[in-house]
């Protein structure tokens, strides 16, 4: 029975070192072809961007969210709901700009960076900017053009990870020529 | 814990990114394909290390097939391989009918028109796929990287 128990929580957590390591041999491979950490970030952000527009339909079919009648709703649904389907992990909000179009997503743990070590060459790779693109394709698909930037990072000492999110604008359905 | 989705969407995403990025010449001579197949090894490598860290020695080859087969193809892709079989002579076949990372695809018409059509039995490897026919994958997989163990 114990041995039954044990092999739950370890395909639990090997499905998440599975993830895990599978970004990791994506970074890897993607620093290997670019050769510098700028492009190995646009190209982590495109794919990112890529990866959110397909998930916000997976996203919005299973969680039963409605539409957000704000950003703070916004930012609620992404922190509560989105980040702890896919990742297991609720980051906290903190950080409201006075306009209410900017806050901060604080991840006390990353699940990308387990394991994960910068090497001193690396030292402006922004490692988890898949996520960033992720939130930006997918927020795109629900009308809304937004910005996310990693601002702090444990993996270059900082205590915690912090994703700013911005809000440019919304984005208004295009009609079709001559549909109007 | 990361969701079966996310995973499903980063790694189509990652072969379409090694395609994409391919240079001249390199889909032919398959430098896509090893690209692939060395990030699925990193990624092997890196969860057979956790995986077995408390597990008995392996007694021989079969026992290590055995062992890909049942745990390993569980933790991975929830379910086990549908049949194994084998020349005793290193050769392990391993045919999965509901093989995970393609279902999304083979289970309607819409991308199996446009699927490689079979010549005989496929390389498959975790991390790069060519469908074969309806739901039905053969896998050839040889034993290196587990004989380290």
């Amino acid at each position: 029975m114990s041995r039954q128990a044990n092999r739950g929580a370890e395909s639990k957590k090997m499905s998440s070192e599975l993830f895990t390591l599978t970004y990791g041999a994506l970074v890897t491979q993607l620093c290997k072809d670019y050769e510098n950490d700028e492009d190995v970030n646009k190209q982590l952000d495109k794919m990112g961007y890529n990866i959110g527009v397909r998930l916000i339909e997976d996203f919005l079919a299973r969680s039963n969210v409605g539409r957000c009648h704000d950003f703070r709703e916004t930012a609620d649904v992404i922190a509560k709901v989105a980040f702890k389907m896919y990742l297991g992990i609720t980051p906290s909000i903190t950080n409201w700009s006075p306009a209410g179009d900017e806050f901060s997503l604080i991840l006390e743990n990353n699940p990308l960076v387990d394991f994960v070590e910068l090497p001193d060459n690396h030292s402006s790779l922004i490692y988890s900017n898949l996520l960033c693109g992720v939130l930006r394709g997918a927020l795109e698909m629900v009308q809304m053009a937004v910005e996310a930037k990693f601002v702090q990072d444990t993996l270059k000492g900082d205590g915690v990870t912090e994703i700013r999110m911005r809000f440019i604008r919304r984005i208004e359905d295009n009609l079709p020529a001559g549909e109007e | 814990m990361a969701d079966e989705a996310l995973f499903l969407l980063l790694h189509n995403e990652m072969v379409s990114g090694v395609y994409k990025s391919a240079e001249q010449g390199e889909v032919e001579n398959g430098r896509c394909i090893t690209k692939l197949e060395n990030m699925g090894f990193r990624v092997g490598q890196g969860l057979i290390e956790r995986f077995t860290k408390d597990t008995a020695r392996f007694k021989d080859e079969l026992d290590i097939m055995k062992f890909i087969c049942k745990d390993f193809w569980t933790t991975v892709f929830k379910k086990q391989i549908d049949n194994l079989r084998t020349n005793h002579q290193g050769i392990y076949v391993l045919q999965d009918n509901k093989f995970r990372l393609l279902t999304q695809m083979s289970s309607g018409k819409q991308y199996l028109e446009h699927a490689s059509k079979p010549t005989g039995t496929a390389e498959v490897h975790p991390s790069q796929e060519t469908a074969e026919k309806h739901e039905d994958i053969l896998a050839t997989s040889t034993v290196d990287s587990c004989l380290c163990w």
